[in-house]
């Protein structure tokens, strides 16, 4: 039997993901139509044989007890929210609800960042970690290739070519370690909680020494670390699409990854049909409850939420609108995030700058680049409208940034409108 | 009677236009400058008008020959072989301009738009008896020009500021001018400025009357002027040539072979030229649109001049005075703002400030 945590962080954490986390916690921000965390859900639950999964943060339970309902429902799977009293850090939270997770004898359990999105390999790396389990494997790591200079900002594997051991693992090095990085994704046998009590032990030691306060666990330095070269973690390598989702920028990445995911899965219930009005150029996800108008022109790698009013003649690429949106007629909007309950006027034209990986280099993930540049100037981003922001008609909305609750008069290039 | 216009050379303010037609070519509301020109002294009784040019005199003799015998009027060009400044050009047209006759002529600056007051200026001219008129107009910022001191009473002119540091007066030199054929003696054959050169000793004469201008006034020699006088001689414009109908929003000046979509907003303060083609749910505002181009559904325009035979793709939003040259074509969805772009370039990615297409 198995199980599955997956690791939502709390409201402190994800300010990189900003305005959109101001009014969802992050792990429910929709990407490709679905709640982020849904997409790992949806994976697990094609897992044969995993019976429950449970979600460890410290957001307040009440903002998650409809999503865990909803997911119960829709995959019939029991799936629970455990609220961290404080952020106990990636494995002091399984160590805090070990006894949730071994309940009922799981053989082994999938630990997933919630931050991550990508294509996972699941039912690949537990085969693996089964016929690793009988060589005392405690933890298998996906991996995935990086580009030299950008592996130095992940937990680098150094790995055995043939047995695919961890020899060695720091997590973000200064200097160049290995191309292989731990993607953070793992499979657990339940023997890791032995392991865990005793750091647990040590870190309560130094807590009376007064050496050390926090008693957070983290799952790559207090763990993976340690265990490398001792013959009990292993690295199960992919190359399929994987990113990290940190900034708000990457949502559209993982957005278009999503929608292409369910390209490749044959989700077509999930892709709106281009045979008929409105336009549909590649991979676009329309909410049923969403309105558009036949002129619309929408895609590729658009996703529309629940209740959007999309006007005559708009023009919508690479973008997210979320739900309720109102997008009037022969507006454009490129690159950006429309946040719940936005109006933009027609004629208004809202446009980001992707930050993509590089295209041209193989491995190459996205650079999250921070908010400004050294010269204190706003780095080219997508733009995001948070919720409740009305753009008026005929207004350029460019490369900016716009906190909730904000009315536009004129417009703004590269800023943040707070 | 007679008029020079001085054309002179390459009309750089106005690129990348004038690189496509020589300045008094290019339509301003939707006629070659120098026509409104000619029209305005053609109904004030010239027979005969010498426009000083100093370059592509073929093209624009080739061009304006069938305006010319339109309007029943004599144009000939007077070339010159080196700029001669504002008042070399006088001197080199003497014979036709002083045809004995004694009549008085009028000398226009090719730039000048306005409610030309050519009756008015002859009659004020008979009445002062001196040599020399000025028209002089009203102006907001006189620093920038030349700025003309003179009795209001009499209207004899004292003296000239040339762009005054402080104020002096919101009077300026309108660039048009009535001079009796003795002013042509006053002027050596060599490059030379009547500005500078001429005025302040026929001042000095007392020779010169400055006449004030009713109405509008532009100096439409670079793009930003080009549009802040489209705006002011369609508000002057008669009621009866501007465009009615769904989606005309105030002074709209429309060629009627132009073509528009349903869904659109043009105007306030747009010219349309022939054979333009605008397709459904464009929006227009203070923009020239010049012979054949295309403005492809869901644009949108403003402050901007698009020269002849462009393509304009879809969404596509172009602002702040740009300008773009004969046959440019600009692919969808695209943000156009500043831009200067050359004739015949395809523009393919965004230009998002200010930049020389080239």
């Amino acid at each position: 039997m198995l199980k599955a945590v997956i690791l939502l962080g709390g409201p402190q954490k994800g300010t990189r993901f900003r305005p959109l986390s101001l009014d969802i916690p992050k792990p429910l921000f929709p990407v490709a139509g679905l709640p982020t965390v849904q997409h790992h859900i949806e994976a697990l639950a094609a897992v044969p044989g995993l019976r429950e999964i449970l979600l460890i943060g410290f957001f307040p339970a009440n903002q998650m007890a409809q999503f865990t309902a909803e997911m119960a429902s829709t995959y019939k799977i029991r799936t629970r929210y455990l609220q961290e009293y404080t952020a106990l850090g990636t494995a002091g939270g399984i160590y805090h609800f070990r006894d949730q997770i071994r309940a009922g004898g799981a053989d082994a359990f999938f630990l997933i960042n919630g931050d991550v999105c990508g294509d996972f390999p699941l039912e690949e790396m537990l085969k693996f970690h089964e016929s690793r389990a009988g060589k005392n494997a405690l933890v298998t790591l996906l991996a995935t290739e990086a580009t030299r200079q950008q592996s130095c900002m992940y937990g680098c594997i150094v790995e055995d070519k043939e047995t695919h051991e961890v020899l060695h693992y720091v997590e973000k090095p200064s200097t160049f370690v290995s191309t292989l990085i731990n993607c953070g994704v793992y499979i657990c046998s339940p023997a890791i909680f032995q392991l865990l009590q005793k750091l647990h032990n040590t870190k309560q030691d130094c807590y009376k020494d007064d050496t050390d306060i926090s008693d957070a666990i983290h799952l790559e330095v207090d763990v993976l670390k340690p265990l490398a070269g001792t013959g009990q973690s292993f690295v199960y390598s992919s190359d399929r699409w994987w990113s990290q989702i940190k900034t708000a920028g990457s949502a559209i990445y993982a957005n278009r990854h999503y929608l292409q995911l369910y390209r490749r899965n044959k989700r077509m219930d999930r892709l709106a049909n281009s045979s008929v009005s409105p336009t549909i150029i590649g991979d676009v996800f329309v909410h049923p409850s969403a309105s558009i108008h036949p002129t619309a022109v929408l895609g590729p790698n658009v996703s529309i939420g629940k209740n959007v009013s999309v006007g005559a003649g708009v023009r919508i690429k690479e973008s997210i609108i979320l739900g309720n949106a109102t997008v009037q007629e022969h507006s454009c909007i490129l690159y950006s995030i429309v946040g719940w309950n936005s109006t933009v006027g027609s004629w208004s034209r809202v446009e980001g700058t992707p930050c993509d990986p590089n295209p041209n280099k193989p491995f190459a993930k996205m650079d999250n680049v921070p908010l400004f540049n050294v010269e204190g100037r706003l780095n080219p981003s997508i733009t995001i409208l948070g919720c409740n922001v009305s753009v008026a008609s005929e207004l350029l909305v460019l490369n900016s940034i716009v906190l909730p609750h904000k009315d536009l008069p004129h417009s703004y290039k590269n800023e943040i409108i707070l | 009677m007679k008029a020079l216009i001085l054309v002179g050379g390459y009309g750089t303010r106005l690129r990348p236009l004038t690189l496509s037609r020589p300045k008094p070519l290019v339509e301003f509301a939707n006629k070659p400058i120098v026509v409104h020109q000619l029209e305005a002294l053609v109904a004030a009784g010239v027979t005969h008008v010498v426009l000083a040019v100093s370059y592509r005199a073929e093209q624009m003799e080739a061009e304006l020959s069938l305006e010319a015998k339109k309007l029943g009027v004599t144009v000939s060009f007077s070339v010159e072989d080196e700029p001669l400044g504002t008042a070399g050009p006088l001197k080199l047209a003497e014979k036709v301009l002083d045809d004995g006759s004694g009549d008085p002529f009028f000398v226009l600056n090719s730039d000048v738009i306005c409610d030309f007051p050519f009756k008015r200026m002859a009659d004020y001219h008979a009445k002062h008896g001196k040599e020399g008129t000025i028209v002089v107009t009203c102006v907001e910022e006189p620093s920038k020009y030349g700025v003309v001191v003179y009795d209001e009473n009499s209207g004899k002119i004292e003296r000239f500021v040339e762009k005054p540091q402080e104020f002096v007066s919101n009077k300026i030199n309108a660039g048009l001018y009535m001079f009796n054929p003795s002013v042509l003696k006053r002027i050596e054959s060599r490059p030379t400025s009547i500005e500078k050169e001429v005025f302040p000793s026929m001042a000095d004469e007392g020779q010169l009357y400055a006449q004030d201008l009713d109405g509008f006034w532009m100096d439409i020699g670079q793009p930003k002027d080009f549009l802040r006088g489209l705006c002011l001689y369609l508000s002057s414009c008669d009621e009866s040539l501007l465009a009615k109908g769904p989606g005309i929003v105030g002074n709209v000046l429309m060629d009627p072979t132009a073509k528009i979509g349903t869904g659109c907003r043009i105007g306030p303060n747009v010219s349309i030229g022939p054979g333009v083609v605008i397709q459904d749910g464009v929006c227009i505002k203070r923009c020239t649109i010049m012979k054949d181009s295309t403005i492809r559904s869901h644009s949108w325009l403003e402050n901007s001049i698009v020269g002849w035979r462009c393509d304009i793709g879809k969404w596509v939003r172009i602002e702040n005075v740009s300008v773009l040259g004969e046959d440019v074509i600009v692919r969808d969805e695209l943000y156009i703002n500043e831009a200067i772009v050359l004739p015949h370039k395809v523009i393919a990615a965004s230009v998002p400030e200010k930049e020389i297409i080239m």
